[in-house]
């Protein structure tokens, strides 16, 4: 589940590619009686809960989770954070609840780009040292870069990291990742871009796509 | 004559023990609040079918969210004040607008717990779910009513909110007593007027119907249990056959079941004597439940000379002006007469 739900575009386009509708239904994004919403609902196949305000999906992952444990069943859950929405409190008052319940089927995954909408998050509002933070609310922490695919899905097939523990992947990032003009630059959180912006993007990710091939 | 019965909040974990000891998938969550839930015996008699969350209601409402998305059937159950207003978010968006069908408990809900004071009153809860969308909202009157409410949602397939107080409550409803959501039951049948009430004043305007009939005006009594959807028909009907309406309500005059009833008739057509009876928009007085019942007129005299008076002024505007124009036409004229 993505509680970061500002980021329903990457969310969308994922589940196109995975098959979960026709990707020609994305171009209806943020179009008049669209259900490709500015944030996610349950009206998109492949979306398990309507997210958008900050702070609501670690709750909700984790009565998933518990869910499980109270039945025996095997099914894991993961939920996607932004750390600006850390600055919520509600996330802490379930992280107590998933340490208490020893939700060792949930992995929370932070996205630790530095930035949120004002600028970086440790001038905002520090949450450093975040690591140590997590270790102390009960979770089993694994530090990486979250731009590398190959180290995620390490971290994702050895969990539990440590039995009886939520399970935390906090990802460094770079956001924008991959286009120059975009990458760590505050004001993209939230920007459409120009005509030739797009194309240069484009450009610049299409080149990288030829590089891995 | 009315029985005096148990607090409802008693009936509601009686019932709900007897759902879940025959239904594995139902589930209590709670905020440091079994004790005040009445679930300390629930909780001992079924460890496995309780999670206790600490004092973090809206934790209780995402956690539930993701509990019932996974099939569990939630009661979550947290003193109306807080899970109302702090969880109110949760409610909103992981609940209503998800349609993950938690079943929202409020404990001790309106003026419950008296003299604790505003912190713990809730008197907001309908004006705040009745602008969320996607949320029934129920507040029964007596021990059946909520008997049959816990069992009604027990299988929902949509978020619901329950308002349960915590007196031992007169039964209002006799052996024969049907329930259904979403449509007022007759509790006394009458001419003169109606009195459309809710959750615990229900008993109370019985009783003021009780007094007034000594005096020969015979009054209809609905328990208006479910807030929303509201059995507008009832209201209508109330309006059509008996002339006259007093909604009571132990909730802000604001945006609670009185507003909702005024809304119908005023987009129904029929403009008749209407008074809403509940919390006013002041600092509250100190006090017990019953203390401050009786100080706002929520009691069988209060209501019974509110009821004479506006009956009265109905009978004065009758006889004084044949045409009978509305109020506010009489005002809007004094208005412009005098400026």
């Amino acid at each position: 589940m993505q509680s970061k739900g500002h980021s329903a575009e990457v969310l969308y386009t994922v589940l196109a590619d995975r098959g979960f509708f026709p990707k020609e239904e994305l171009d209806t994004l943020g179009k008049f009686r669209s259900h490709f919403i500015g944030h996610p609902t349950r009206s998109v196949p492949g979306v398990e809960q309507n997210t958008g305000a900050l702070g609501h999906g670690l709750a909700v992952a984790v009565g998933m989770a518990l869910a499980a444990k109270l039945d025996g069943r095997s099914y894991r859950v993961y939920t996607l954070l932004g750390d600006g929405e850390l600055d919520e409190g509600s996330n802490w008052e379930a992280s107590l609840a998933a340490a208490h319940y020893k939700l060792d089927n949930l992995t929370v995954i932070v996205d630790r780009n530095g930035l949120q909408i004002t600028g970086p998050t440790e001038n905002v509002n520090p949450l450093e040292p975040l690591a140590d933070k997590f270790r102390a609310f009960g979770y089993a922490v694994r530090e990486l870069d979250g731009n590398d695919t190959q180290a995620l899905m390490d971290a994702f097939s050895s969990t539990p990291f440590e039995a009886g523990k939520p399970n935390l992947v906090l990802a460094h990032t770079v956001k924008g990742k991959g286009v120059s003009f975009i990458e760590n630059v505050v004001k993209w959180h939230h920007r459409v871009p120009t005509d030739e912006e797009y194309a240069s993007a484009r450009y610049e990710l299409n080149q990288a796509r030829a590089q891995l091939n | 004559m009315t029985e005096l019965g148990r607090p409802n909040l008693e009936v509601f974990a009686d019932t709900v023990l007897e759902l879940a000891s025959q239904d594995r998938d139902v589930l209590v969550v709670t905020s440091d609040s079994r004790g005040s839930g009445k679930l300390t015996h629930y909780g001992e008699t079924l460890p496995d079918q309780i999670v206790e969350l600490g004092i973090a209601e809206q934790n209780v409402v995402g956690i539930s969210a993701g509990l019932a998305s996974a099939g569990k059937k939630v009661f979550a159950a947290s003193p109306a004040c807080f899970i109302t207003a702090r969880g109110f978010e949760q409610i909103k968006n992981d609940v209503a607008y998800s349609d993950q069908p938690v079943r929202i408990v409020g404990i001790s809900a309106g003026v419950s717990y008296g003299a604790l004071g505003t912190t713990h009153h809730s008197l907001h809860d309908f004006a705040a779910l009745r602008a969320v969308n996607n949320i029934t909202i129920i507040a029964p009157a007596d021990n059946f009513e909520t008997r049959e409410t816990i069992r009604a949602i027990h299988n929902t397939d949509h978020p619901v909110y329950v308002r349960l107080g915590k007196a031992a409550i007169p039964q209002v409803h006799g052996a024969g007593s049907t329930f259904t959501i979403g449509k007022a039951a007759l509790i006394r049948e009458g001419r003169d007027l109606s009195f459309i009430a809710c959750g615990e004043t229900v008993p109370v305007a019985l009783a003021a119907a009780e007094l007034l009939a000594g005096q020969g005006i015979e009054c209809r009594v609905l328990s208006m249990h479910t807030i929303r959807p509201l059995d507008e028909q009832a209201v209508r009907q109330a309006a059509r056959d008996t002339g006259a309406i007093i909604t009571v309500e132990e909730h802000s005059i604001f945006g609670g079941l009185g507003e909702a009833c005024a809304a119908v008739l005023m987009q129904a057509g029929p403009v008749v004597p209407f008074k809403i009876v509940g919390f006013p928009d002041e600092h509250m007085v100190n006090g017990s439940q019953k203390e401050l019942f009786n100080h706002y007129g929520i009691s069988p005299d209060g209501l019974a000379a509110t009821a004479c008076q506006l009956l009265g002024n109905a009978h004065q505007a009758a006889h004084t002006d044949t045409k009978q124009p509305l109020a506010w036409i009489s005002a809007a004229a004094e208005m412009t007469a005098s400026a």
